[in-house]
C-alpha cells in the first residue's frame, strides 16, 4: 500500500505537512463513504486509493456498499446514461424497482459517519436515514444535459444534502444546496503514470509493432465515436502531407458499448493504406498504456464529449504536449498556448499538432508547464486535501474560516 | 546585530476550496452584469486563483476574465485593457471590482458590436467562489534568521496567504512580513523594502526568493 510519505519526492514535504495539520482538524469524525461496487469503476478506483490515505492520515474513513441486484443495476445503468444525455425509456416499473432496493438498504446500511459521503446516484436514497449528521453527495457524472425527468427524479433526494460535489463547473444544476468543484486526479505512483525504464517503453513498443524512426502522435480512448478517433486519423492526414510522423491509436471496447467493435472497424477502415497508423486494441495494462503515452511526441484527445479526459493529465505529468478539444473538464488541466493547445475542429486539431511538431521547443516548453500544472492541480494529493476542506466546509458557511 | 522580536511570527497556511455558485455568462453584457453583482468572493477567485493554480510560470497567463474574454470571445482590445489593470493599486475588491466593471462597460459603449460576441457551447464563463480555510502551522519565529530558514520551507501557499490574501482580502494595508518586520522587529527599511515590492510581477516562488534576499542583503547592512 502507499503511503503518504511516498509522495513527498513528488509534492515536497511542506504540502505533505498541510495535509497533516489539515487532517487533525478532523479528528474524531468518521467519514463513511457509500458507493455501488467495490471493484471496478472509477468510483471504485478512486475509494481504493483515497480511502487508505485518509487512513494514513489519521482519519477514521470508511467504505461501505449497497446491495443491488442485477433488475436494480439495469435501472441504474439506464439512468446513469440518461444522466449522460443518452434517452432511455425509463418506466413505472424501473422506478420501482429502485425505490424498492433503495428502501431495503435503508433497512439494511448501518450509518456510522458523522459525514456520510454517498457516491453517484445508486446509494442516493439512503438520505433518507439523515438524522443530525452531515451528509454529502459526490456526482461523478456530468450532468449538464441530463434528461429533465431522470435529474428531477433525482433531484428530490439531492436537496435533502447538506451539500454536493462536481468535477467541473459546467457540470453542476441549479440547487438549493452549496455545490462544490472538486476535479479528479491522477495517482504518480501507479503503474498507469510512475516512471518506466527506457526498456519496458522500448519493448511495449516492439510488442505492438511501432519502429520509432519518426515522432509519434497518440490518441488513447477506448474506440467510441465520442472520442472522434476517425477525426484524430483526419487532422493525422491534414499533418502528414507536410510532417513525417506516425499516429497511433489505442484503446479497448467497453463492455457495455455494442458500438464499440463498429466503431472499431470504421477506424480500421480509415487508417487502411497507411502503414504508419497503428490501430491497437489494448488489453486492460496500465503499463502499455503508461509506455506508450511516454514514447510519443504529442498526446491528442479530440474528445466530442469528455467526462472529466483525465488521459490528458496523465499525458501532461509525462510532460507530453497535448492538443485537445474544450470540451468537459479539459479546459480545467489545460490553458490554450499555456500548458496545451485547445481545439475546435479537425483543421485547428491539424494545425495545433503541425504547430508542436514544427516548434519542438514549443512543444517541450508547453509540456514542462503542462507537468508542473498537474502538479500542482491534478494529483491525489490535491484530491485528498480538497475532500478534507469539503468535510470541514460542513460545519462552516463563511467563505472566509479560521481552523 | 540581531533583532529579537517582541511578538514572535506565526506562519499561516491558506487552503481553498471551490464553491460553485451557478451564475453563467456567455456574452460580454452577461459578464459585466455578473461582476457587479457576484460576491467579492467570487471576483477574488477570478483575480487571484491563477496566481496559485499557474505559481510555477515564469509568464503566468491572465487571470480568468482577461483569458475568457481574450480566447473564448476574441476581445482582444478589452483583453489587452483589462490585462494592464494594476491589482496592486486597489485596497479592496470592490474597488477592484469597480475598475473592471467600468472598463468592460467603455469597451461595449466604444464596441457597441461585441455585444453580440457568444461563447460557444461548454465554453461559458462560470463564476467561482473562494473559500479559504486559514490555518496556523507549528512554525514560530522570534528573529529574521528563523524567519528566512522557515520562509524557505514552508508551502507556497502560505506565502500567497501572508502576502496577497492578508491584504486584499483581510484588508490589511501592508502585508504581514512587513507588518510584523516593523512593528515587533523595529526593522522599519527592511519592512518597507519588501511592502515595496510588487508581488503580482513575480511567481509565487521568485516571491519567496525575493523576500529572501531583501532579508539577506539587510543582514549585510547592518554588520
Amino acid at each position: 500500500m502507499t503511503g503518504i510519505e511516498e509522495y513527498i519526492p513528488i509534492v515536497g514535504e511542506p504540502v505533505v505537512e498541510d495535509l497533516k495539520l489539515l487532517s487533525r482538524k478532523l479528528k474524531g469524525k468518521v467519514i463513511q463513504n457509500i458507493n455501488s461496487t467495490a471493484v471496478g469503476g472509477g468510483v471504485a478506483e478512486i475509494l481504493t486509493r483515497m480511502v487508505p490515505l485518509l487512513n494514513a492520515l489519521g482519519i477514521d474513513a470508511r467504505w461501505d456498499v449497497i446491495k443491488g441486484g442485477e433488475r436494480f443495476f439495469e435501472v441504474t445503468k439506464k439512468i446513469h446514461n440518461a444522466l449522460h444525455g443518452r434517452y432511455e425509456e425509463i418506466n413505472r416499473y424501473d422506478l420501482d424497482v429502485f425505490r424498492e432496493t433503495s428502501r431495503r438498504n435503508i433497512e439494511d446500511m448501518d450509518i456510522c459517519g458523522d459525514i456520510v459521503f454517498v457516491h453517484d446516484p445508486q446509494p442516493i436514497a439512503l438520505i433518507a436515514k439523515k438524522t443530525d449528521n452531515k451528509w454529502l453527495w459526490r456526482c461523478h457524472v456530468d450532468v449538464s444535459n441530463s434528461y429533465k425527468g431522470v435529474w428531477n427524479f433525482l433531484r428530490n433526494y439531492i436537496v435533502d444534502y447538506d451539500s454536493a460535489v462536481f468535477s467541473a463547473p459546467g457540470f453542476s444544476r441549479k440547487l438549493p444546496i452549496r455545490q462544490f468543484l472538486i476535479s479528479p486526479s491522477i495517482d504518480p505512483l501507479s503503474d498507469k503514470n510512475k516512471e518506466l525504464p527506457q526498456e519496458t517503453i522500448d519493448s511495449v513498443l516492439d510488442k505492438y509493432g511501432v519502429p520509432r524512426d519518426k515522432p509519434i502522435i497518440t490518441q488513447i480512448s477506448r474506440f467510441d465515436r465520442l472520442k472522434d478517433p476517425v477525426g484524430v486519423i483526419e487532422a493525422y492526414l491534414q499533418v502528414r502531407k507536410t510532417c513525417d510522423c506516425r499516429l497511433i491509436l489505442a484503446g479497448g471496447l467497453a463492455e457495455d458499448d455494442p458500438e464499440g467493435v463498429e466503431v472499431f472497424n470504421e477506424v480500421k477502415r480509415k487508417a487502411k493504406g497507411s502503414k504508419d497508423i497503428h490501430i491497437l486494441l489494448l488489453p486492460q495494462s496500465d503499463i502499455d498504456v503508461n509506455a506508450l503515452q511516454r514514447a510519443s511526441s504529442i498526446i491528442i484527445q479530440k474528445s466530442i464529449r469528455e467526462g472529466f479526459g483525465l488521459t490528458v493529465a496523465e499525458a501532461l505529468w509525462k510532460a507530453k504536449p497535448v492538443v485537445a478539444s474544450n470540451v468537459g473538464g479539459i479546459s480545467l488541466q489545460i490553458k490554450h498556448k499555456y500548458s496545451g493547445l485547445l481545439c475546435h475542429s479537425i483543421k485547428e486539431a491539424g494545425l495545433a499538432l503541425r504547430q508542436f511538431l514544427e516548434n519542438p521547443d514549443y512543444a517541450k516548453k508547453l509540456g514542462e508547464n503542462g507537468r508542473e500544472h498537474i502538479r500542482n492541480n491534478f494529483l491525489v494529493t490535491r484530491h485528498i486535501r480538497d475532500y478534507m476542506l469539503l468535510f470541514l466546509s460542513l460545519y462552516h458557511n463563511d467563505s472566509l474560516v479560521y481552523l | 546585530m540581531k533583532y529579537k522580536a517582541k511578538e514572535p511570527f506565526r506562519f499561516y497556511t491558506r487552503l481553498h476550496l471551490s464553491e460553485l455558485t451557478g451564475l453563467r455568462a456567455a456574452t460580454l453584457g452577461q459578464l459585466l452584469k455578473l461582476i457587479k453583482e457576484a460576491p467579492d468572493s467570487c471576483i477574488y477567485h477570478h483575480t487571484h486563483r491563477f496566481l496559485q493554480q499557474y505559481q510555477y510560470l515564469s509568464c503566468e497567463p491572465p487571470n480568468d476574465f482577461v483569458y475568457w474574454v481574450n480566447e473564448i470571445l476574441g476581445e482582444r482590445g478589452l483583453g489587452e485593457k483589462l490585462l494592464n489593470i494594476d491589482t496592486i493599486q486597489y485596497s479592496s475588491i470592490s474597488e477592484l471590482r469597480e475598475k473592471i466593471a467600468s472598463t468592460i462597460e467603455e469597451h461595449l459603449r466604444k464596441n457597441p458590436l461585441a455585444v453580440f460576441k457568444f461563447s460557444r457551447n461548454q465554453e461559458e464563463f462560470h463564476f467561482i467562489k473562494s473559500i479559504s480555510f486559514i490555518i496556523p502551522t507549528d512554525y514560530l519565529v522570534y528573529d529574521l534568521d528563523g524567519f528566512k530558514e522557515i520562509l524557505r520551507k514552508v508551502t507556497l501557499d502560505s506565502v500567497y496567504f501572508h502576502v496577497f490574501e492578508a491584504r486584499l482580502r483581510l484588508g490589511e494595508k501592508t502585508n504581514d512580513f512587513s507588518n510584523w518586520i516593523d512593528s515587533s522587529l523595529g526593522q522599519k527599511e527592511l519592512a518597507d523594502r519588501i511592502s515595496k515590492l510588487n508581488p503580482y510581477t513575480y511567481t509565487l516562488e521568485e516571491l519567496r526568493s525575493k523576500i529572501i534576499s531583501l532579508v539577506e542583503e539587510n543582514d549585510i547592512l547592518s554588520i
